[in-house]
């Protein structure tokens, strides 16, 4: 146990670091640096070093990044240098957006998912079982921008609810809140499930093929009460870790998400302000969003080791 | 062409090769005839018509040519995608397998490092600030999900090299070089192909969300970026958005189920099993089963029964 901890806590700690080094890196990649910015098009050399040399863009890039890292070590994950106001700042505000979407929606995904998914597989040669694992099929094919167009174009008008925007006032105006959160959270629980659904099934019938289960059934249970006896807490065990890598990918789907239904949560503050080549501000949003997804990752891990005996036995 | 027939046994692989043949048709076609200049403009919202196959869009585009023209797009994406993560990942998988322990262990770990970053918002940033060219989303996908493909090849190659003959070929001289052409390379190629054929469909997701957002540059149409110009309009024009989509989802849907197909005809163990499960999507590309768990939890062996679940 141990040793398993301090090999994952090592792996997180470098995983962290490696990702503050791609994102500083990635944005002096970048030609044009954040002066160029401020200072618009028509701007002479000497004003040009001057706002560098403000900015401390004129350092070296080593002293840059031991900067940054000195101020996210204490919790300040860099400001906007166009509106002055910190990354932190703003998050409270857009996760207030952000977060019930990403929570909703897995709940949604996994309530439809798991029991879906476990009925296709009992059910693998039969219409209805290969229909299901058709289905979640087509849900990995379609881009989650477009199920949001469908689903748009299908139940926003017959169902009466907004595809557009947020309340100003948040969640202070629960009714209205709630219901601009029903179409993204569909839409986001539909790529999640589908891909949740092919992988609940794939890891029931994994199950369904186990020598145990044999026996089960040998001493005299059905089909169904060997597996809800003895397979559903063996085929759960790499679904738990399948729902910690999506989270990974559900950020991606967020940024679009939040675009097509032009929500102000994190998403969107971050593709605006990629487009307003604000990088500080980039820089500090897409660490913290990546520290969210490592240690979300090292917790999902840890939980799986102490919940599989295989996997505690196989460290020793 | 004994894979073609190999894959075309399987129900998936029958419709993936169908798929995939129509995908490039379209392709083929955009180069020998385009009715119209894809980004001319005239009347506004025309249905189906002789003129207009697939109609016109908010500005008068005619849609035929932009999902002709847009096709051109996903294929570059999906097969540059695919060369570069095949390459990454036989290169890694093979050299961290087959290097000294300490120097194998160390690299194997630094693939975990990668792949448990947030790739594709990564890849949103680089496309976004880079004003986004084919080759940077195409590098930006291959990359991620040749780390990925690294792990699983890994574990592979680990496996062939365990193997009696690989023994006897070393006893009898054989360099290490040679081994891995001769034995490694072709054991492990048809896992190459399976997984490359899924990241070509994650890499055609990848692009038509990227120039959906808007952050691809604008100077060639694709089936993202038209499906994205008609997204404001999708409550009062929902017909307009069928065929983009449906080019853009049966291009996606060919090459998982192509990969699905080349599975069931390369791994005859899944034949039986009526599986058909394929690989799994995550967030940095698709894996297969065994490599979803993390492998510092390294998966157990399957034929070990639990102790005290069975009273």
């Amino acid at each position: 146990m141990a040793w398993f901890l301090v090999r994952r806590l090592g792996l997180l700690v470098l995983a962290l670091f490696v990702a503050s080094v791609i994102v500083f890196a990635l944005l002096r990649l970048v030609p044009g640096d954040l002066a160029v910015v401020i200072a618009g098009t028509e701007v002479t050399p000497e004003r040009l070093a001057t706002i560098r040399a403000e900015l401390g863009l004129d350092r070296p890039l080593l002293a840059q990044y031991f900067d940054w890292m000195g101020g996210v070590l204490t919790g300040d994950f860099g400001r906007s240098a166009l509106t002055g106001s910190t990354v932190t700042s703003q998050l409270g505000e857009k996760l207030a957006v952000t977060a019930p979407l990403v929570i909703s929606s897995t709940i949604v995904a996994l309530a439809f998912a798991v029991p879906l998914g476990v009925y296709a597989a009992m059910r693998r040669n039969k219409a209805d079982g290969v229909g299901l694992s058709a289905i979640g099929q087509l849900g990995i094919a379609v881009p989650q921008f477009l199920v949001a167009m469908i689903l748009i174009a299908l139940l926003a008008g017959s169902w009466g609810l907004p595809s557009q925007g947020f309340p100003r006032q948040g969640w202070d105006e629960f009714g209205r809140a709630t219901r601009s959160l029903v179409l993204p959270t569909l839409t986001l629980a539909a790529a999640q499930g589908a891909i949740l659904l092919r992988f609940v099934r794939s890891s029931t019938l994994d199950v369904l093929n186990q020598d145990y289960m044999r026996t089960a059934r040998a001493k005299g249970l059905t089909r169904v009460e060997a597996l809800f006896a003895h397979g559903l807490r063996n085929a759960s065990i790499p679904v738990v870790s399948v729902v910690g890598v999506q989270l990974a990918s559900l950020f991606a789907g967020i940024v679009v998400i939040e675009s097509v239904f032009n929500l102000p949560g994190v998403g969107q503050m971050l593709l605006r302000d990629i487009g307003n080549r604000d990088f500080d501000k980039v820089q500090g949003t897409v660490l913290l969003i990546s520290v969210v997804v490592l240690v979300i990752g090292f917790l999902v891990d840890v939980a799986q080791f102490l919940i599989d005996p295989r996997l505690r036995d196989g460290a020793r | 062409m004994s894979w073609v027939r190999a894959t075309a046994r399987s129900w998936s692989g029958r419709v993936g090769l169908v798929l995939m043949a129509v995908f490039l048709m379209t392709v083929v076609m955009s180069y020998i005839w385009v009715p119209y200049d894809p980004r001319r403009v005239g009347e506004r919202w025309l249905g189906m018509s002789v003129d207009h196959w697939f109609g016109t869009d908010a500005a008068g585009k005619d849609l035929f040519s932009q999902v002709l023209v847009g096709a051109r797009v996903s294929l570059f994406v999906a097969v540059a995608s695919a060369l570069i993560a095949g390459v990454v990942g036989v290169t890694l998988g093979v050299i961290s397998a087959i290097t000294p322990r300490v120097l194998g262990e160390s690299l194997a770990y630094f693939i975990d490092v990668l792949i448990a970053l947030p790739t594709l918002v990564l890849a949103l940033v680089l496309v976004g600030l880079f004003k986004g060219s084919l080759v940077t989303v195409s590098l930006a996908i291959g990359v991620s999900s040749g780390v990925v493909l690294a792990r699983i090849l890994r574990a592979e190659v680990a496996g062939v090299l365990a193997r009696d003959y690989i023994l006897a070929a070393h006893a009898s001289g054989t360099s290490t070089w040679r081994t891995v052409r001769r034995h490694v390379l072709p054991n492990i190629a048809p896992i190459v192909i399976v997984q490359v054929s899924l990241i070509a469909a994650l890499a055609i997701l990848a692009e038509a969300a990227l120039s959906f957002l808007g952050v691809m540059s604008r100077s060639r149409p694709s089936w993202g970026q038209t499906l994205g110009e008609l997204q404001p309009h999708v409550t009062l024009h929902p017909g307009a958005i069928v065929f983009p989509a449906l080019f853009l989802v049966a291009a996606t849907l060919g090459f998982n189920l192509l990969g699905d197909g080349l599975r069931d005809a390369t791994d005859p163990r899944l034949r039986s099993g009526g599986r058909g499960a394929g690989g799994q999507p995550t967030a940095t590309g698709v894996l297969p089963d065994t490599a979803v768990v993390s492998p510092l939890v390294a998966a157990p062996p399957t034929t070990t029964t639990i102790a005290g679940t069975d009273r």
